[in-house]
């Protein structure tokens, strides 16, 4: 389309993309105003799944809270994990082995890499081609069936414990994780082959939902949705925790701003996790996962302390304000989704309706997690 | 490195504060005491933060549009429920994307009867949906803000479920 | 060639059975395929290879409830899925499936398959405009106006094999290409005509009947991740699975249609032993192509659907009849 559409604000009807609907994924209501195809404005609802998990860790200890933080961002349950054990481990002072840190690193550049497939298969199955998910899928067992085996648990894991881990990985694990690489860079490369390249979902995608870098910093987003805009920030690289110094890898941007732009990074970044797991695994020192001595009931420290880490979608924060005691005064999670989301309302005026849901689909939604 | 210019220029917000015990980790002094207003260094490795500022409701305005001049973005609003000292805590975090780290830690307080602050949904749209969750949760009202209504409670709700004295 | 009464009625009923159980076997054969293509089994508890699937899928929709909601236009309601499924029905019964089978022959038989396939663009448009629902109301808007850009080349194309052949019927347009491969239409050197064109026309019309008969990648009528299922959406039990049997019955005819006009019909391709069982190779190997295009394609958006029809494939099938018909003149 060459020339602008004049809307008209008096012939417009709401159309609500509701709680249930097959591309929102998750219960999300979007109701939209629209101008037959176009649309005028948009409103979001959200907590159609708020649990309230702020409130929960009040009323339990800091181990207790353990499970909770998987439930958030099921996908990408280790980083939450992750960010949560070394808040409380900063504060408190506990010390990690050095062999922790780096099964650590490893497993959440494995989750990242199937919190990536699943936006994949679900972003192009809503874009109208339905193959991608199952071969997405496919790859995403051997990470899972790996997973299972050292953690128990498939999807929200609860495996890190403070100062280390639950359990200690085995050959078996890595000889898996070894294979699993080579796997899935021949994945990655038939899916650049088949479906990256593919004229119609590169006219799906080029210059839609334009999100400049403006936007990004009045609505706080990160993650791949800045990345796509080309903002340079990874809180792996500008903030950097754990052991990700260690590690050689790239951080892909692009200018461009449009959904094109977000596709590109994410796929990058699944080869960039790809070569984390391999340096991990090359390195991986010997010696305990735990600690030799760790508090019975961790107490922090009064004061209020925040620690971020790189999620799937974006830096996951999590602010704990402690009052000494055995649970904290009061935890707030930062989740990304929740800034990434926000964009919407503003960036889909003028839009059509195909490329809003197209749009919902790049900035890879996680609703439990937006909604905590 | 911008923390300096960020300091310098919100320094003028607090013409009479000498800035105490600015280098001191607060770790033995309780949060509730660290209630006037004023500005202060904090130990990153051991907070996660690097500067933490304290204003009051009518400076908040000014405060944020200086970060917002320097390239902040807005990671969180959210609120702590000091009962003990009968008071509402909004804390506003900050961070910037390019590589000159700095995180800012804005925080103003307002009786518990009566909370009202004003909104910084001009500065920063994003402000929008943290400010009506951080009224969801603790029934801090906040001036100005163009749609204050339940964002993730039910549309109507009337009750506060993270102040402290709240019973199911 | 319809003699008596009897005749009649014993082709019509022919064709009415051939539609139906290609319509029940498509399905099938469409969910194999997708499963292949997806690495998955597809339907495998009915019957071996899931060979029972159609049928107990068509006792499952014919026991639902009929649900009619409260506030459709019930006239239009009832009758938009019965017009989905009659015309193919109806145009089943001139296309010639050799020299001797034929339900029967009219001489513009070519021009009754294109009439009858514009009415099922009324059939989807009654079906989204009487559910009252926006989604539905969005759907047939989008699905009429595809229709209507991707009839123009299809018209285009099919007379441009109006001419070289010289008649409308069906019969003698497939009697003008036997006798082997390099006689069909889709061969651009034939009897001295040098239209190199041709290959080129018979992918225009290819993707227009893909796009007539609301198929991926040009399905945004039933779009199903954005308006849950279009124009469909407030159809249960039978009404739903007329609208599904005259989708797969408008492929067949599609195919049958491409085959007649580009692929040469029942010929062989090296003209030893014509006959029916080409025919069908030929429709089968189409129907595959459909079924394989679908599940490797993303959808289009609706402007970039009709920017192809009227910005692309209307300007070169256009200068290909013109092409043809100074060939013709010339030579």
């Amino acid at each position: 389309m060459s020339e602008p559409i004049v809307l008209q604000p008096d012939e417009t009807f709401i159309l609500n993309v509701g709680p249930q609907h097959p591309a929102t994924h998750g219960v999300l209501r979007v109701k939209m105003t629209m101008d037959g195809e176009f649309i005028y404005d948009a409103e979001t609802v959200i907590g159609y799944i708020h649990r309230m998990h702020e409130k929960m860790a009040e009323n339990r200890t800091y181990a207790q809270y353990l499970p909770n933080l998987s439930r958030l961002d099921y996908l990408s349950a280790m980083a939450y994990c992750h960010g949560y054990v070394l808040a409380v481990e900063k504060a408190a002072a506990i010390e990690v082995p050095q062999r922790a840190e780096y099964i650590r690193a490893i497993t959440v550049e494995m989750n990242r890499i199937s919190s990536h497939l699943v936006w994949f298969g679900a972003f192009v199955m809503d874009l109208g081609g339905f193959s991608p998910l199952m071969y997405a899928f496919d790859d995403r067992e051997q990470i899972l069936d790996l997973l299972e085996a050292i953690t128990g648990s498939r999807l929200t894991y609860c495996y890190f414990r403070f100062g280390g881990l639950y359990n200690d990985i085995d050959d078996d694990f890595i000889e898996g994780t070894r294979r699993f690489i080579k796997r899935m860079r021949k994945s990655l490369k038939m899916y650049h082959k088949l479906v990256t390249t593919n004229i119609i979902l590169m006219t799906r995608l080029k210059d839609i939902g334009p999100v400049s870098a403006d936007m990004c910093q009045r609505y706080g987003a990160t993650g791949p949705v800045a990345r796509g805009s080309g903002i340079n920030y990874d809180v792996r690289r500008n903030e950097p925790y754990s052991v990700y110094p260690e590690f050689d890898f790239d951080i892909p941007v692009y200018s461009e701003g449009d959904s094109f732009a977000r596709y590109k990074v994410r796929m990058e970044e699944m080869e960039q996790s790809l070569r984390i797991i391999e340096q991990g695994l090359d390195k991986l020192p010997d010696g305990p996962v735990n600690p030799e001595k760790k508090p019975k009931t961790i107490k922090l420290p009064p004061g209020d302390y925040y620690t971020a880490v790189e999620a799937g979608r974006g830096s996951f924060g999590i602010r704990i304000v402690s009052d000494g005691d055995k649970s904290p005064y009061r935890l707030k999670l930062r989740s990304p989704t929740y800034s990434n989301m926000h964009l919407f309302d503003e960036a889909c005026r003028g839009m059509l309706i195909a490329d809003a849901l197209a749009f919902m689909g790049s900035l890879d939604l996680v609703i439990p997690e937006m909604d905590r | 490195m911008i923390i300096e210019t960020v300091k310098d220029k919100l320094r003028d917000l607090f013409p009479a504060s000498a800035e105490p015990a600015a280098a001191e980790p607060e770790a033995e002094k309780p949060q509730t005491a660290k209630a006037e207003p004023g500005l202060s260094d904090c130990d990153y490795a051991k907070r996660g933060y690097h500067l933490d500022v304290r204003v009051s409701p009518d400076q908040l305005l000014t405060a944020v549009g200086v970060l917002f001049d320097h390239g902040f973005f807005i990671e969180a609003i959210t609120g702590v429920d000091w009962i003990k000292d009968g008071q509402l805590e909004a804390t506003y975090d900050f961070c910037r994307y390019d590589f000159d780290l700095c995180r800012v830690v804005v925080r103003t307080r307002t009786p518990r009867a009566n909370p009202i602050l004003p909104t910084i949904t001009g500065i920063y749209s994003g402000a929008s949906w943290h400010e009506r969750e951080t009224h969801d949760f603790f029934g801090i009202v906040f001036e100005g803000h163009p749609h204050l209504i339940p964002l993730l409670l039910p549309e109507d709700a009337d009750f506060h479920p993270l102040l402290k004295d709240f019973k199911a | 060639m319809s003699l008596t009464l009897l005749n009649v009625v014993a082709a019509v009923i022919i064709a009415i059975a051939f539609v139906a159980a290609n319509a029940a076997y498509l399905v099938w054969a469409e969910r194999k395929g997708a499963g292949f293509i997806q690495r998955r089994p597809g339907p495998t508890e009915n019957g071996p290879w899931g060979l029972l699937q159609p049928p107990v899928d068509g006792i499952k929709l014919m026991t639902k409830q009929l649900l009619i909601p409260g506030g459709v236009d019930k006239i239009i309601f009832v009758i938009a899925p019965v017009l989905a499924m009659f015309p193919s029905i109806v145009s089943f019964v001139t296309i010639p499936f050799s020299d001797t089978i034929v339900a029967h022959n009219v001489n513009i038989g070519l021009l009754m398959i294109f009439v009858f396939g514009s009415m099922s663009a009324m059939a989807l448009l009654m079906g989204g405009w009487s559910s009252r629902n926006k989604y539905s109301m969005i759907s047939s808007v989008r699905a009429v106006s595809q229709a209507v850009a991707y009839e123009i080349p299809m018209l285009i194309t099919a007379i441009t094999v109006v001419m070289i052949a010289g008649s409308l019927d069906l019969m003698d347009i497939v009697h003008k290409q036997s006798g082997g491969f390099w006689h069909w239409n889709i061969w651009p050197f034939q009897k001295g005509l040098f239209n190199i064109l041709m290959p080129v026309s018979f992918l225009i019309f290819f993707v227009c009947s893909l796009a007539e008969t609301n198929r991926a990648p040009f399905d945004l009528g039933e779009a199903e991740s954005e308006l849950v299922a279009g124009f469909h959406t407030e159809y249960s039990s039978m009404g739903f699975g007329l609208f599904f049997m005259g989708e797969y019955a408008n492929i067949v005819i599609g195919a049958c249609l491409t085959t007649i006009l580009f692929l040469g019909g029942w010929d062989c391709p090296f003209g030893l032993l014509p006959g029916v069982w080409w025919f069908i190779v030929k429709i089968y190997i189409l129907i595959f192509t459909f079924i394989w295009i679908r599940w490797t394609f993303p959808r289009t958006t609706i402007y970039n659907l009709l920017n192809l029809s009227w910005k692309v494939l209307i300007p070169i099938s256009l200068f290909n009849l013109l092409l043809t018909a100074g060939l013709l003149k010339v030579f």
